[in-house]
């Protein structure tokens, strides 16, 4: 029981790292139906910004709680700042070029900035500080749930209820939905569709950040490559729920990080990714549009 | 007089180099001066500050600000500047770049042709004799690609099928004739027509549940078949000797001849060559055929097609077994010239540098296919001391070609058929 308690709460912790970048990719791709490649790479830059405030500050003797608050901001300021440029270089040109460009140009950015920070800072693994401080009330279940996990779970569930209601009732939410069921129709209606892809970049960069960041600080180490693979998984999860559908990204997050967790548990750990890959592939298979995502009919 | 009129052109050419897209040059400096600005903020923490955890030490690397503002600076004038020559040529797209100028013009000349023709297979014949066996043993791995790029070609140049798995059916081919080789002793004649079916077989099978996906959907699954395939590799240690991979892999033997390394690469580069022209051949015939036809119509639109009476499964599916056909006859060259293979040479990189020789050259151009795979793969080989920043420069040039330039290097020709004032039908070229 214990074991199954922790395998839980694992897969919990896991799929909410992939919940905060699926909701970029699933953000990106409702509005300009774009594969953002790229994205994993912000996940990657926010967990080094972090990195690199926490280190500066630490040895500033700043106090624990704190330096994760700081790291965290200005992970989520530069990756936002990043995120925001990817869009006005790679992909703001090419709209309206033919599909496989865009995609192209973005697979183009995620090897040019894996490249950037492997250069910039090192190719090896950095060790990452222990930023989140243990709770008391937690010695006893020690063995079940780290303080970690629970920050992860907590801030990730905050983000989402976040962004539920910022797309449900603020103007730019509103102004995200209309762009994202016709742009030409919300251009019409004076929507300025540049400036919500722009907060769309941004709002999915933050999230990410904030997922950079808390993994890094879970698993403790981090390198230039980590944002490759969480990049794909999380893209996998929010095809699972359905692109562009944000309750269908969250979903199939967790639905994704359970499976792993399980399947790596009970199963075999080498297949890890095997069994994450095969659930996209038989997703796609037997339901095309995801967990929520709605079946669209192709139209001349 | 001319020399006046080159001034005032060269002066306005200035001026439209350096107001792209700007009222004037003052609010053009200012813009650059922004950016750069905003450039130096964004590379600030990553590129200037290196800490040490452990050691409890930062470095930092103040000059690398001036670098970065500098290069920006310029480099925004000549982003904006080719942003605006790109709107302009908007409306003569069709126009020829000099290179294709010049291709079409050799081509369109018989004697020029055969001339050409001729130098080209000379020099080709003549390569491993002038050059040594390192330069032999890269202009190998480049023909490789040149087979590889070709194949993916059929599927994401004429097919428009992307396909982000393609390194999958080229493990296969490579695995197929490694283990084999080393179980049974099968040797590489018989292995390469092996690799080539054991790859269509694959592609059929991947190929008939995926096929019915759409655009983006199909370049995510296939990415993940790719990385399935990598996986199983890896970890299936019984069969495929797991990570550390399989050595002594026999090279291609010759009617039973004992050769030197150095014969059997300059052998290898023979096989290769003439692998080249027959897929060349191939994909030339292909291109032309009914079927040809067929994929390109499935490219541009798929419901028009289908109301054209094409099977939309059956041709894309023969497009993507087609593809994975020669990437199965490249991985069991592949396997046969390095002699030794593991799980690492198959990531989804590969795939992307594939994908990158096809897009980046040109879609569904041959001639383009070619350019790219030898400047990407040459280009780079001969920059090892850039090696750092190989890779760096290989992203932003994706990017960049996108960007300006989406068509690729040589873009591919549609045959037009022309009809003369007699009435009399004749083909134009290719």
């Amino acid at each position: 029981m214990e074991y199954f308690l922790e395998l839980l709460l694992g897969g919990l912790t896991r799929g909410s790292i992939y919940a905060l970048i699926a909701l970029g990719y699933t953000m990106v791709y409702g509005i300009i139906e774009l594969i953002n490649f790229a994205h994993g790479e912000i996940y990657m830059i926010g967990a080094f910004t972090g990195l690199i405030v926490a280190g500066l500050l630490t040895m500033l003797g700043f106090p624990g709680a704190s330096i994760l608050a700081i790291a965290l901001i200005c992970a989520v300021i530069w990756s936002a700042a990043y995120g925001y440029t990817i869009e006005k270089v790679a992909y703001k040109p090419l709209r309206g070029a033919p599909r496989l460009s865009p995609l192209i140009s973005a697979i183009g950015m995620s090897i040019f900035l894996q490249n950037y920070v492997m250069l910039s800072q090192t190719s090896d693994f950095l060790p990452f500080p222990e930023l989140i401080p243990e709770f008391g009330f937690l010695k006893e279940y020690n063995s079940v749930m780290s303080s970690s996990e629970l920050v992860i779970v907590a801030a990730t569930i905050l983000s989402c209820i976040g962004l539920t209601l910022f797309i449900k009732f603020t103007k730019l939410g509103k102004a995200m939905r209309a762009t994202a069921q016709n742009r030409k129709m919300a251009m019409l209606v004076g929507i300025n569709v540049n400036m919500v892809i722009s907060a769309t970049f941004i709002i999915g960069s933050s999230l990410a950040a904030v997922g950079g960041v808390l993994i890094a600080c879970h698993v403790g180490q981090i390198n230039y490559y980590i944002g490759f693979i969480a990049g794909i998984k999380a893209f996998t999860a929010a095809v699972l729920g359905g692109i562009g559908s944000i309750p269908g990204a969250m979903i199939g997050a967790l639905v994704l990080g359970l499976t792993e967790a399980f399947a790596t548990g009970y199963v075999s750990s080498d297949y890890e990714d095997v069994f994450a890959f095969s659930l996209l592939v038989l997703i796609l298979i037997f339901r095309p549009a995801g967990i929520m995502g709605k079946e669209k009919t192709q139209k001349v | 007089m001319s020399n006046l009129t080159q001034e005032t052109s060269q002066q306005s050419f200035i001026s439209f180099f350096l107001t792209a897209g700007c009222d004037s040059v003052a609010h053009a400096v200012k813009k650059s001066f922004i950016v750069a600005i905003w450039f130096v903020f964004l590379t600030f923490p990553i590129m200037v500050i290196q800490v040490n955890t452990i050691e409890k030490t930062v470095v930092w690397h103040w000059n690398k600000i001036g670098y970065v503002a500098i290069a920006v600076f310029f480099g925004s004038f000549l982003w904006r500047w080719l942003l605006a020559r790109k709107e302009l040529k908007k409306d003569e797209s069709t126009e020829e770049t000099r290179i294709e100028g010049l291709l079409t013009r050799i081509q369109s000349h018989p004697l020029l042709k055969l001339a050409s023709l001729g130098v080209l297979a000379l020099a080709a014949i003549l390569y491993p004799q002038v050059f040594d066996l390192y330069q032999t043993n890269i202009m190998v791995s480049c023909l490789v690609y040149i087979v590889l790029g070709l194949g993916l070609n059929i599927v994401v140049g004429l097919a428009g099928l992307l396909d982000l798995g393609y390194v999958a059916f080229y493990a296969v081919g490579a695995y197929a004739y490694a283990l084999s080789n080393m179980h049974w002793g099968i040797g590489f004649w018989f292995a390469l027509p092996l690799g080539a079916v054991l790859g269509t077989l694959l592609g059929l099978l991947l190929g008939f549940p995926v096929l019915r996906l759409r655009g983006d959907y199909l370049a995510i699954v296939t990415l993940g078949f790719g990385e399935i395939i990598r996986l199983v590799l890896e970890n299936w240690g019984d069969i495929t000797m797991g990570p550390s991979g399989i050595s002594n892999i026999a090279r291609p033997g010759f009617f039973g001849m004992k050769m030197s390394i150095m014969d059997s690469t300059i052998y290898m580069y023979y096989i290769m060559i003439g692998l080249v022209i027959f897929t060349i051949f191939c994909v030339n015939r292909l291109q032309n055929s009914r079927i040809g036809r067929a994929w390109l119509a499935l490219r541009e639109d798929e419901i028009a097609c289908q109301a054209m009476g094409i099977d939309k499964m059956k041709t894309k599916l023969l497009a993507f077994a087609l593809g994975a056909t020669w990437a199965g006859m490249a991985g069991v060259i592949f396997a046969a010239k390095t002699t030794f293979i593991n799980p690492a040479s198959f990531t989804f990189w590969e795939s992307a540098m594939i994908l990158s020789i096809v897009v980046i050259g040109g879609m569904g151009s041959i001639r383009g296919v070619i350019a790219g795979a030898v400047i990407l793969i040459l280009v780079p080989e001969y920059l090892r001391n850039f090696a750092e920043f190989r890779m760096l420069l290989f992203g932003a040039i994706m990017v960049l070609v996108m960007v300006f330039r989406p068509q690729g290097l040589i873009s591919a020709k549609r045959k037009i058929y022309k009809y003369e004032a007699s009435n009399t039908a004749s083909a134009a070229n290719e």
